[in-house]
This record gives C-alpha cells, sequence and structure tokens, in this order.
C-alpha cells in the first residue's frame, strides 16, 4: 500500500512539477499568455503599446492624470524600434488581448485595418470628438485609411516630421561665414532649398578636421533610407506612383525622381564613413559628437539635443531649420503615429474612453508641456508653443509639407524594396536610374499581386 | 525457455507486518509481466512518465512540422483574419525560380565557407598550442572561451563599436585610418566573417582538445623512437585520431554558420543593399514583415532539406575517415 502510495506521489509530482513550469492562477495575469502586460480585462488596467523613446516616456507620465480621474491603471509597454513593428502585428495576428491601444506608425492603418485588427472609430470619433479641433493634415496622416475616404481608424497622438539641426556655432562663425561667402557668393545661413544645403554640407565637409558635412538617413534598417530620401523625390517632383490607379512604371522611375536620387546620392558623400547605416540614433550621436555641422532627424528626438547632460557639447550652440524645398515643390516626411485600439481588446469601452479623454484640448496641453507633440490645432498654432522650446517653430511650420509613404497592407514589401535599391544607390552599388527602375518594377509586381493595379478608386496614400 | 519453477529465495524475507505477503512484488508473473496485483506495473509508470515528454513532443515538435509543411503548399498571411488556400507547389516554384534568393543561397554559402575554414584552422591551431602545458593554461584557455559564451547580438552590436571607422579600436590597432567594415560593400561579409570565427573558433578549439587528450601517449612515444618527424607524428598520428571530433565541430559549426542569423541582423541588417543578406535573415522578412507565412514555410523546407543534404556528406565523410582511422 505505502508503495503504491509512493509511486502515485512521484507520478502527481512529476505531473504537478510540469504544470508548475508556468505560473499558478492568478486573476490579474495575462489570457493572451504574453509575459508582461496585465490583461485589461481583469484588472480595470488599460495597455497601450508604443515604440522605445522620449515621447512614449513622457505619455506615462501623462496617464497618471487619468488614474488619479478614473481608477483605472494605464500601462505604456516600450518596445524598441527595431523590433516594434513585429512584435506588434504578431500580436495582433495571435488575437492576442495583450494590448488594449497601439500608438502605431502611420503606414500601418491599412495592414490593420483591412485586416481587422484596428476597430473602426469613424462614428465614435464623430460623435465623440471635435475632428476640427485636430490639425488636418495630422488626422489624415494618422487616422484616416484609404485617403479621403473619412474613414478613421486611430486618434492623431503623436505629430512628427522630418527636420534639420544645425552647428551654430560654426554657421555664425565670422571667419566660416566669409569663407562661406567668398566662396559660394552668398551668406551661410540656414538652406532653404536642397541645393543649398548640399552647397553648405559641402563647405562644412572636412575629413581632415573630422568633421562632415551632413548626417543623413541612408541606411538598411525599417524605413530609414525612404524616410531620408522621399522627401527630396518630392521636392524634385518626383512620385511613387498614382494612388487611385496604382500605376508606378514612369512615375517612381520618372525623371525627377532619378535626378533626386541621383542628387542624394551625391550628398550622402559629405557624410561621415560608415555612415550607410545611419538611422535617427547615429544621427543624433553624429551631432552630439561633433562629427556634422547637420543631421537630418525627427523633431520627436530634438528635445534630447536641448538637454545639456545628453548634448554636453552643443546644448546651447543647436539650431532647428524645416526640411529644405526643391525645385518642384517643398515636402516632409511624416513621422509620428496615431492611437487605435485593438479589435481583440477586452475593453473598448474603456479604451475609447481614454482616447475621448487624451483629445481634450487640457490633456493635449499638457501633452505638449510634457514634451509630446499634440495634433491640437489650437495649440500647434500658437504662439506659446511656437516659442516653447527652440524646434517647436520649425516643427509647426514642417507639418503642413508633410507626405507620407504608401499605407496598402503591403507597405511592407513595398518598403523593403525601396530600402533594398535606395541604399545600394546611396552606397554606390546601383545607378540611381537601375535602383529606381528595379524599385518601380518590384512595385508594379507588388500592387499586381494584390490586386490592386486594376483597381480606380480607393486612394492610399499621399505618394 | 518455457516455464521454468521460481528458484527459492537464496535469503529467508521476514514476513509482512500486515499479513504475511511479502512486501516485494511477485517475482515471475508480477515483475516480468508488469503488473502488480493492486498498483501500476513498471511499464506503466514507465510510460506514464514518458506521457508528458511525448505529449510536448508532438505540441511543440510534430505538430508545427506537419502544419507547416501543409502551410508551405498554401497561400496563407498570418495577419490576415482569412482561412489558408492550397495553391500546390507555387511558393517552392516561386522560391526556387527567384534569382534574389539563390543569390541568398550563394551569400550564405560564401559565408559559411569562409567563416567555418577559418574557425577549422585557427580552432585546431589553438588546439594544438593549449595541448602543450604552461603557466596560466587554464586562466588563457577560459578567456578564449569567452567569445562563445555571449549573445551573437551582444557580440553584434562589440564589433559595431570596434568596427567604428572613427572611433573604432580595430583601425585604431592595425593603422588603418577611417576604413569603413561594416557599410562598405567590398568588406561587409568579410567583416562578418571575421566577427563569427572570432566567435566561434574556441568552439573547435575545445572539441579539438578532447580529441587531442585522447590520442594515446605511447603513439608518440613509439613514432620518437623510429625517429619520426614531427610532420609525420601529425599527419599520421594526430590527425587521423582528431578527425573523428574535428568533424563533428565541423557539422555543428556548418549547420549553425548556415542558420546565421541575429549576428547579420544586429550588425548589418543585411546590407548595404543585401550583400549581407543571407537565407535566415531572407526567411525573416518574408515571415514576419510580408507576414507571407505560406512562402516562408517553403523557404524554411528549402533551407531544411539543404542543411539534411549538407549533413549527410558531411556524415558519409566522417564515416570514411573513421574507416581509415
Amino acid at each position: 500500500m505505502k508503495k503504491r502510495a509512493m509511486r502515485l506521489a512521484v507520478v502527481w509530482a512529476a505531473l504537478l512539477s510540469l504544470a508548475g513550469c508556468s505560473k499558478p492562477a492568478d486573476p490579474g495575469a495575462p489570457t493572451s499568455g504574453a509575459a508582461t502586460p496585465t490583461s485589461a480585462a481583469a484588472g480595470g488596467t488599460l495597455n497601450i503599446v508604443w515604440a522605445q523613446w522620449d515621447p512614449a516616456k513622457y505619455l506615462q507620465q501623462l496617464v497618471n492624470d487619468y488614474t488619479k480621474e478614473t481608477g483605472v491603471t494605464v500601462k505604456v509597454h516600450e518596445i524598441p524600434w527595431p523590433q516594434f513593428q513585429q512584435k506588434v502585428f504578431v500580436s495582433l495576428s495571435a488575437h492576442q488581448d495583450t494590448y488594449d491601444i497601439i500608438v502605431g506608425d502611420s503606414q500601418w492603418l491599412g495592414r490593420a485595418s483591412e485586416n481587422g485588427h484596428y476597430v473602426e472609430l469613424t462614428d465614435w470619433m464623430k460623435e465623440k470628438l471635435d475632428l476640427d479641433s485636430f490639425y488636418a493634415p495630422a488626422l489624415e496622416g494618422y487616422g484616416e485609411y484609404p485617403k479621403g475616404s473619412k474613414k478613421y481608424w486611430a486618434v492623431p497622438c503623436e505629430a512628427d516630421a522630418t527636420g534639420f539641426c544645425y552647428r551654430k556655432d560654426l554657421f555664425e562663425d565670422p571667419n566660416e561665414k566669409a569663407a562661406f561667402k567668398a566662396k559660394y557668393g552668398r551668406d551661410l545661413a540656414v538652406p532653404k532649398t536642397w541645393q543649398e544645403l548640399y552647397e553648405i554640407a559641402e563647405f562644412f565637409n572636412r575629413p581632415d578636421r573630422n568633421l562632415y558635412g551632413v548626417a543623413l538617413f541612408l541606411g538598411k534598417a525599417y524605413d530609414s533610407v525612404t524616410m531620408g530620401f522621399q522627401q527630396v523625390m518630392w521636392c524634385y517632383g518626383g512620385s511613387y506612383g498614382d494612388p487611385q490607379t496604382f500605376q508606378v512604371e514612369g512615375l517612381l522611375n520618372g525623371p525627377e525622381s532619378v535626378t533626386a536620387l541621383d542628387f542624394y546620392s551625391r550628398l550622402a558623400r559629405f557624410t561621415p564613413p560608415g555612415s550607410l547605416d545611419f538611422y535617427f540614433e547615429r544621427c543624433l550621436a553624429a551631432y552630439q559628437n561633433g562629427l556634422v555641422a547637420m543631421a537630418m532627424n525627427y523633431f520627436a528626438f530634438f528635445p534630447g539635443l536641448t538637454n545639456q547632460e545628453t548634448n554636453p557639447r552643443f546644448y546651447d550652440k543647436t539650431g532647428y531649420f524645416v526640411s529644405p524645398a526643391g525645385p518642384k515643390g517643398h515636402f516632409v516626411s511624416l513621422g509620428g503615429q496615431g492611437m487605435s485600439i485593438s479589435a481583440y481588446s477586452k475593453q473598448q469601452e474603456q479604451a475609447k474612453q481614454f482616447l475621448e479623454w487624451f483629445a481634450k484640448e487640457e490633456v493635449q496641453r499638457k501633452w505638449a508641456e510634457l514634451g509630446g507633440y499634440t495634433c491640437n490645432k489650437k495649440i500647434l498654432e500658437s504662439e506659446t508653443f511656437r516659442t516653447a522650446t527652440p524646434f517647436n517653430a520649425a516643427f509647426a511650420d514642417s507639418l503642413p509639407l508633410v507626405r507620407d509613404f504608401w499605407a496598402v497592407p503591403e507597405y511592407n514589401q513595398l518598403l523593403d524594396s525601396c530600402q533594398k535599391h535606395w541604399n545600394a544607390a546611396v552606397a554606390g552599388i546601383e545607378e540611381p536610374k537601375a535602383a529606381l527602375d528595379a524599385t518601380a518594377k518590384e512595385h508594379a509586381a507588388i500592387f499586381q499581386k494584390a490586386g490592386r493595379a486594376k483597381q480606380a478608386t480607393a486612394g492610399s496614400g499621399r505618394s | 525457455m518455457g516455464n521454468a519453477p521460481d528458484p527459492p529465495a537464496p535469503f529467508p524475507l521476514p514476513s509482512h507486518p500486515g499479513g504475511g505477503d511479502s512486501p516485494l512484488p511477485p517475482r515471475g508473473g508480477g515483475a516480468r509481466g508488469g503488473r502488480s496485483r493492486r498498483g501500476l506495473s513498471d511499464r506503466q509508470i514507465t510510460n506514464l512518465f514518458l506521457l508528458p515528454t511525448l505529449l510536448l513532443l508532438i505540441a511543440m515538435n510534430l505538430f508545427p512540422l506537419f502544419w507547416s509543411l501543409y502551410l508551405s503548399f498554401c497561400d496563407y498571411h498570418a495577419d490576415r483574419n482569412q482561412p489558408a488556400q492550397w495553391i500546390g507547389t507555387a511558393n517552392y516554384a516561386a522560391l526556387l525560380a527567384s534569382p534574389e534568393k539563390w543569390r541568398y543561397f550563394t551569400q550564405t554559402a560564401t559565408f559559411v565557407l569562409l567563416a567555418v575554414s577559418i574557425e577549422f584552422v585557427a580552432g585546431f591551431g589553438l588546439a594544438l598550442l593549449f595541448h602543450r602545458k604552461f603557466r596560466a593554461q587554464g586562466l588563457l584557455t577560459t578567456l578564449i572561451l569567452l567569445p562563445m559564451m555571449l549573445s551573437p547580438v551582444v557580440v553584434g552590436l562589440f564589433w559595431q563599436l570596434i568596427f567604428d571607422p572613427k572611433r573604432g579600436i580595430f583601425n585604431y590597432l592595425l593603422g588603418l585610418g577611417s576604413t569603413v567594415w561594416l557599410q562598405d560593400p567590398g568588406r561587409a561579409m568579410l567583416s562578418l566573417v571575421l566577427i563569427d570565427a572570432w566567435m566561434w573558433s574556441p568552439f573547435v578549439m575545445l572539441i579539438a582538445l578532447a580529441g587531442l587528450s585522447a590520442v594515446p601517449e605511447y603513439l608518440y612515444e613509439a613514432a620518437a623512437v623510429d625517429r619520426a618527424s614531427a610532420w609525420f607524428r601529425f599527419r599520421y598520428i594526430t590527425l587521423p585520431m582528431v578527425a573523428p571530433l574535428l568533424l563533428i565541430a565541423l557539422i555543428f559549426r556548418t549547420m549553425d554558420a548556415f542558420k546565421v542569423f541575429d549576428l547579420v541582423w544586429a550588425t548589418t541588417s543585411g546590407g548595404p543593399s543585401d550583400l549581407t543578406e543571407t537565407v535566415s535573415t531572407s526567411l525573416y522578412r518574408i515571415a514576419f514583415e510580408s507576414f507571407d507565412t505560406g512562402q516562408a514555410c517553403a523557404f524554411g523546407y528549402i533551407i531544411l532539406v539543404v542543411i539534411i543534404a549538407l549533413t549527410n556528406l558531411y556524415l558519409r565523410f566522417m564515416a570514411r575517415v573513421k574507416g581509415e582511422a
């Protein structure tokens, strides 16, 4: 009898130890199996997911007020940028309720809405929010899909655009100014056009003194070189294609785009050695280390440059300007994200209540004070906002100029093609014309496979 | 054999306090037949212990294996709320007809060939050095083994700094000025090979050291008596005796290098352009960026077949080497 009891005990111990590999049942534990976030349904906690960067930290500070007002805890989960997209879409594909609110990139709208991952917010937004309070390009860029359809999937959260920072100590140095005027026949000043920027980059490019003209988005990772180059392409009159017919050939690889890519590749010669993998972090680091006279970046990263701790050498010597214009127009790459509700969230009503709270003017004002880039039109256009930081004026001037990449569900394949060929062009591996021809061919094939090339109705991005 | 009567017990067993039954299971029919009168038999207990593992194996390995095989014949995107649609061999045909994918296979093969060759030579050379007794041998061996204990992502980030054209120690030590490594189209692959060799040569050294320690000393003594040269001793004693273990190291390293992902992702992301794109990074893009799950499964199976074929070649070669040894 004892022996039998012992055997049974051993068997049960083995089974229990296997079962014990997972945590014991916890009413607050996530139902999805995800390790970190607490289920919204269980504990009155809203889980927001965003990329790992400063605005996410500002948001976590902001939502403490919401907790005080409503008693609902809001957690902002940060995912490092390189894994952000993959982790969110893996979670959505598995229909997990890990995240209630997703602060996603503008390009995700098509993919997430057409595949049923985001809750459509059109009627709710029209009823509960004052849509006119949002800055129109931000509402369109971060919330609307298809473009022009007035269908909304996200509440604008963090507005952003690409801009430039520059070394005021160099630009204002009398000797530099005189030398520049002698060489180019004009005053050294913040560039208004890409050609002017080229000349300034050329002027300050002094490898023997460990100084280079400019840091640009050139990298292969995520959307780096695409975000850097596309604005030049638009400024030179190029285009991704026709958003109505999805015709690409002749537009993406048209002469304007080729001229633009040729220009961008030549401009890349004035970047520091090894800059072919530069994106926002490395551009920022190059600037902070005094390697470059000017650096491209998203405005959302500029608060770090005014901080003495993070930018001890140039925190008080840095100026900011809007990305320059080109011969055929003035456009800037759109950054930033909107807040969408996961279709798999068990607390969609609570999530909507949070979005309603977030869109209030007084909350948006505090959001801007904390360092977030509000999409509230009134605040953005106020003089208080423009003068609040050294870069806010340039940011406010950039927003009317923003354009975005395709937002169709196939955007990732389209992006992959751009990244590969445009990185090859700036690296000198492919000629600009060949790189754009290859990109156009691949984009056309992607649209063809997706059945979009035949459509002639819905727009999918201001391309 | 028949049913022989049970032999008498060598020692008389004490009576069971509860009644006169022995506490041991009945001999013959009891133990061998696998069932005690009221309890579970040994066989049943064995099965019971194996059952959870088997269930886990089926759930975690076998089911995904067959399910992914099925998906490889389907048009299926994991991020779309649509069922898989059977399309036959279209995914395989598209992949095998893609010059780009063949180029990634070639690039991966180049990486494997270069990295494993360097690791093989450097690792074996180090093993020959460290096979001799010298002061601080243990400490030095530990230090040399450190790289293979690090995460490839961490190693990748370290080497990004080491290879930095302006501030990196690599250029500084070799006096190469501002030479660009990881971002240069001509040097990016070579840089990856160097990093991988730095990381994994110690692994080959470890295996080779184990092989060298197993070579009987008397063989060298006999060779010394015959006044055999150092080369002769190496060629006809050391190498044949260590070869089987070296081949095992070679198999492990080849398979591992063939599926290199994290190192490439952390250092070059497959760039510049796609010059350092390997089959694994390409597979990752199909699976988790494009979410073309069906095609990713097909690509995974193509890679699996290549690895199995390579391993079989090695195993045959190893069998031949063992036969010769």
